[in-house]
């Protein structure tokens, strides 16, 4: 997987916290997380199964003395499995006091937003996409989705 | 915010609370010279402070209120209703003044001159009497930035019978301030966490230290080091978290402050007159838990003034006191408190319930039908449903009892409830001492550990179990029933897609954790061949196996775990809010060695598995109303219904209620032995009776008759599974038993059990609706007599002085089934189908040995029959047993403060027995110690 071209992505002086954003990767589509959600990155770790959970919940895992609970975003997107072999990392974001490790499959870095290069996404865009991202960001040969962690928390597992 | 601020505002409005309580009181008893001055000082503390700190507006109020009570206090005024109300007013503006301090650090605008003025008035102050009205007109115009006190405008209306009563809880006593400290709640709450995390780490240290001994690490010197300190660790740890836990503890009394007060103001707003009666108020528990029941049984209580107590002259029609009661109380129980609620009102509207519940859709009229009054009673607890006619300002609001359940049910407590028409209702509320930490059992099962609370486990066997043969999944062919004849007492009898753990003499369901889950149970390493497995339910081989037996609501069964280990405490933590959902789980928590493991809900499991349905799912699902109804519902108050074993004979389904079944046997045809063809043969105790040749086989030791429930044996079956019954408990014979030969054991399934009688044939009690289909329901003591008909001749020729015994059950099905056994077992047996029909025979003047009764009975309730009895009359002294379908320890606890001898499970009937025999027993000795 090509790492996220960092070239439109000019640090300005003061931009607003949502506008710090962590990038990363999930089944080639590139995305990025609003830095005042995440608690932390993890790499794989052992999970808790949880029987009778929705099938994108990958189990439970001990973070520091919180249980955190991890979810498969390319299960949740309705998106095809991980190849065996490629190394799974979770991003652990905050949601209402409940901590959630959303796996992903890179993790790319944090870099502020200029206001300008953020458009709304496209009505076009895929619906799995379009549902949980607020805005999209113009990059040489792709759009980067910035998400949400309301929407991508409240969408039904596909 | 200023500290003297802060701490003015903390005090006074724990002064205001109490004021509330004590100026109730004062109505009460107006002239109470303690409850006055005390009334005062508080005004007056408040004034004073007010002064100090420069709130004029505060000061103002306060001392207006302050010069009433004083002329109160020296006599001069009496403490009328009107007067008590004009004060609660200013109490309340003076509330209403602190708490915008609270948020602003500043008095808000406003004016108080009319309130004052109509305080004045009311005391027949300067002002004359002819402002009254028109202060208050004033009040009620009067653009407040607060608005008055709903009591306003009816207050001067009132007349002085409308008059709430309270026995107040004594208050919480000022402490002595050398003596106490406060701390705010954040503090505690943070402390707590912090202790919690320490019991997590101090268990993963012991877990370390327990997990390096045997290895024998290449130095053992540092573990050995490690030993002493860390087992001092362990200790003060836990101390401390039991002292931070004592921190936590309040009285219950703080949750009920505000209630006489509520009662009070709700009286005269409805024109009602309450007395509210408090108990054991000081009854300390957690924090947490206090603040969670504290709104639930405010509604409650407001419920029960507002619907459950009727209005003064109808109080009168009905002959019962003007004033009705509301008794509150608290105790503790175990590790719970038990909060009780009851009030001598109308008792529920039992038809407008069926109705209600018939127009939600809740359940169907045939449903309906067939529901005892206390099944009715419970779709108050279903979600939106509410009775009122009129929604009156009070209650009504669309929050109801379902809230208040779920409330309850969220802090791991149960909420019951009894009724009968006019005279009142109970609410028995149990909760859990603290939600902080609890013990749990760490068991395996599919590879995943799970946590089991202790509460609900009752023992761990292990239990030896048979390989199944192979399961014919069409099910038509001839099945197969195994059992091992262990050496314990714990066997694991396996059918078609249903196990069974037979301990000790009793059948328990069994459900098999990891099938439940939904998780592959581990591959069954005793099957050589790996031939799939995957269609049997519970994988048994012939290993021993771990099982939990656990309880839940009033049933145990058996879980099938792949290991058990040690017991943990742990901290719960609610699960992530997705995961809520299941309900299988109640949380979860961190191990000691790090990992996260889900807690099982037993009461969950149970349903889930089938063994009781959630209440109110359809049979055969119509409807999403029903659904939801079915998910709101209450599984730890299904009551009625009991595990059925369904089976075939000759073709035909039958069904007999597990609990009357002793074993269920599988024997080889040629164990069948065949017993002459003599005609019945009076003398010989074996004789099967009925037929040319009888049937027998060598069990345990003795001749079994055997009879075909079908009425013919089929020779060509190579083994045939047995239903046994035994008749245990004479105490003058050994155990008699019949085995009544079947083609096939069908299913366990659980449900209410409704039998229609009459028109049945030989051996069938009657018909029932088990499973959607209409199925006979064997009659056991039919089988048992046609099995040892010369015994029965026999003991009835001897036993001159047959027992008398009265059961008192509204039940028909019930009845059905207890005359029988009781008959049979050598009682002279009259059944009544009410306690008012009981109570008529003893004023007839019939008496009886020995009394068994139901609990839940419309009209009259078996708890309402043991105190009438035990009030007075002939029948006081005699030994009364009751029978239920709910066993938690306070509903036995209650029954024998209602004066029942002994409490029995429904179905239990070699408990039944047995404690029949004490009771006569008991009852003889006494005969003998009076003509001594």
């Amino acid at each position: 997987m090509n790492a996220i071209p960092a070239a439109p992505l000019t640090a300005t002086k003061s931009a607003a916290p949502d506008q710090v954003i962590l990038t990363l990767r999930v089944a080639g589509q590139a995305c990025g997380l609003p830095v005042s959600a995440v608690r932390d990155v993890l790499a794989a770790q052992s999970v808790t199964r949880i029987p009778l959970a929705p099938p994108d919940v990958a189990g439970s895992l001990n973070l520091r003395g919180r249980i955190v609970t991890a979810l498969d975003l390319r299960r949740r997107l309705g998106l095809p499995p991980r190849q065996v072999a490629s190394e799974s990392l979770s991003v652990v974001v905050d949601h209402n006091g409940d901590l959630y490790a959303l796996i992903v499959d890179e993790v790319g870095e944090i870099v502020t937003l200029d206001d300008a290069a953020i458009e709304t996404t496209p009505p076009s865009m895929a619906a799995g996409w379009g549902r949980i991202s607020t805005a999209v960001l113009r990059l040489p040969g792709e759009l980067l989705l910035i998400l949400s962690v309301d929407r991508l928390l409240a969408v039904e597992a596909v | 915010m200023d500290d003297l601020l802060a701490e003015f505002i903390t005090e006074t409005n724990e002064g205001l609370s109490q004021l509330d309580v004590a100026l109730v009181q004062l109505e009460r008893m107006p002239g109470h010279a303690p409850t006055l001055s005390l009334v005062f000082r508080m005004v007056h503390t408040i004034k004073g402070t007010c002064g100090f700190l420069g709130l004029p507006r505060l000061e103002r109020v306060a001392h207006a209120a302050e010069d009433v009570l004083v002329r109160l206090r020296d006599g001069e005024l009496t403490a009328t209703a009107d007067i008590i109300t004009s004060v609660l007013m200013m109490v309340d503006r003076i509330r209403e003044i602190v708490a915008h301090i609270a948020a602003t650090q500043t008095e808000p605008a406003g004016d108080d001159a009319p309130l004052i003025a109509h305080l004045y008035a009311v005391a027949g102050q300067p002002d004359s009497a002819a402002d009254a009205a028109a202060t208050i007109a004033a009040l009620d115009a009067a653009p407040a930035p607060i608005t008055p006190a709903p009591i306003a405008a009816p207050a001067a209306a009132v007349s002085l019978a409308v008059a709430a009563v309270a026995t107040a809880a004594p208050g919480v006593e000022p402490a002595d301030s050398n003596r106490s400290l406060r701390v705010a709640v954040d503090v505690l709450e943070n402390l707590m966490t912090l202790v919690s995390e320490l019991v997590l780490t101090r268990n993963q240290l012991l877990q370390l230290a327990r997990r390096q001994k045997p290895g024998g690490q290449a130095d053992p010197e540092p573990t050995e080091m490690y030993t002493v300190p860390l087992q001092r660790l362990s200790q003060i740890t836990s101390d401390l978290q039991e002292g931070v836990m004592k921190t936590r503890l309040q009285p219950v009394g703080i949750a009920w402050n505000k209630l006489p007060r509520l009662v009070r103001d709700l009286a005269q707003e409805l024109g009602k007159r309450i007395d509210l009666q408090m108990t054991g108020a000081e009854t300390e528990l957690d924090r947490q838990v206090l603040e969670m029941i504290r709104d639930p049984l405010t509604h409650m209580v407001r419920n029960s003034a507002d619907h459950g107590l009727e209005m003064p002259d109808v109080r009168r029609a009905a002959g019962k006191p003007e004033v009705g009661r509301i008794s509150l109380s608290a105790a503790h129980a175990g590790g719970h408190v038990v909060i009780e609620l009851s009030d001598d009102g109308r008792g529920l509207d039992t038809p407008r319930i069926r109705e209600k519940a018939l127009a939600r859709g809740l359940a169907t009229a045939a449903e309906l039908e067939t529901m005892t009054d206390a099944q009715v009673h419970r779709f108050i607890f279903a979600a939106g449903f509410s009775t009122t006619e009129a929604v009156t300002s009070v209650s009504g609001r669309g929050v109801g009892m379902d809230v208040v359940r779920s409330n309850i049910e969220r802090i791991g407590g149960s909420v019951a409830m009894t009724s009968a028409p006019d005279r009142g209702s109970r609410f028995t509320i149990t909760i859990p001492l603290t939600l902080a930490i609890v013990s749990v059992l760490v068991v395996e099962a599919g590879g995943e550990r799970f946590a089991v609370p202790q509460m609900s486990v009752v023992e761990l066997v292990r239990a030896r179990g048979a390989t199944p043969v192979k399961v014919d999944a069409s099910s038509g062919g001839p099945s197969s029933v195994k059992t091992s004849e262990g050496d314990g007492d714990a066997i694991i009898v396996w059918m078609d897609g249903v196990a069974l753990l037979r301990l000790r003499d009793r059948l328990l369901p069994l459900v098999s954790l990891s099938h439940v889950l939904g998780l592959a149970p581990r591959e069954a390493r005793h099957d050589a061949d790996g031939s799939a497995r995957a269609d049997t339910r519970v994988s048994v081989g012939d290993a021993t196996h771990h099982v939990v037996v656990a309880q839940a609501g009033a049933g145990r069964f058996g879980i099938l775990v792949d290991r058990v280990f040690d017991a943990e405490e742990i901290v719960v933590k609610p699960t992530a809010p997705m995961l809520r959902h299941i309900p299988l789980f109640s949380g979860n928590t961190i191990l000691g060695d790090g990992t996260v493991i889900m807690i099982l809900d037993p009461n969950g499991l149970s349903v889930a598995a089938g063994l009781r349905e959630s209440e109110g799912q359809p049979a055969h699902g119509n409807g999403e109303p029903r659904a939801s109804a079915a998910s709101s519902a209450n599984a730890s108050h299904s009551d009625d219904r009991v595990p059925i074993l369904l089976l075939r004979a000759g073709g035909v389904v039958r069904a007999v209620p597990l609990g009357l079944v002793s074993r269920l046997e599988q024997i080889a045809g040629s164990r069948i032995e065949r017993i002459g063809s003599l005609t019945a043969d009076q003398e010989s105790p074996e004789g099967a009776g009925g037929g040319a040749a009888r049937l027998a086989t060598q069990y345990r030791g003795q001749l079994m008759p055997l009879l075909a429930l079908s009425g013919r044996l089929d020779h060509a079956q190579e083994s045939h599974a047995i239903v046994v019954f035994r008749q245990t408990d004479r105490p003058d014979a050994a155990a008699l038993s019949v085995g009544l030969i079947v083609d096939e054991i069908v299913d366990v399934v659980t449900e209410r059990l409704h039998i229609a009688l009459g028109h049945a044939e030989a051996g069938l009690l009657g018909t029932a609706i088990v499973a959607g289909a209409a199925v006979g329901v064997i009659d056991t003591h039919h089988w048992l007599t046609r099995a040892h008909p010369g015994w029965f001749q026999q003991t009835e020729r001897e036993s001159g002085t047959q027992r008398r015994l009265l059961v008192v059950e509204d039940s028909s099905f019930f009845r059905q089934m207890l005359v029988p056994v009781l008959s049979t077992a050598g009682f002279t047996v009259t059944a009544a189908s009410s306690a008012l029909q009981a109570l008529e025979l003893r004023d007839t003047g019939s008496m009886f040995d020995v009394i068994v009764s139901d609990i839940e009975m419309p009209d009259m309730d078996g708890l309402a029959f043991a105190r009438r009895l035990r009030a007075s009359g002939p029948w006081q002294a005699l030994p009364v047993i009751a029978l239920s379908a709910r066993t938690g320890p306070q509903d036995i606890d209650i029954a024998k403060k209602a004066g029942f001898s002994d409490y029995i499970r429904k179905f239990e009937k070699d408990a039944l027995l047995a404690s029949l025999q004490r009771a006569l027993a008991g009852k003889d000795a006494a005969t003998l110690a009076v003509a001594a």
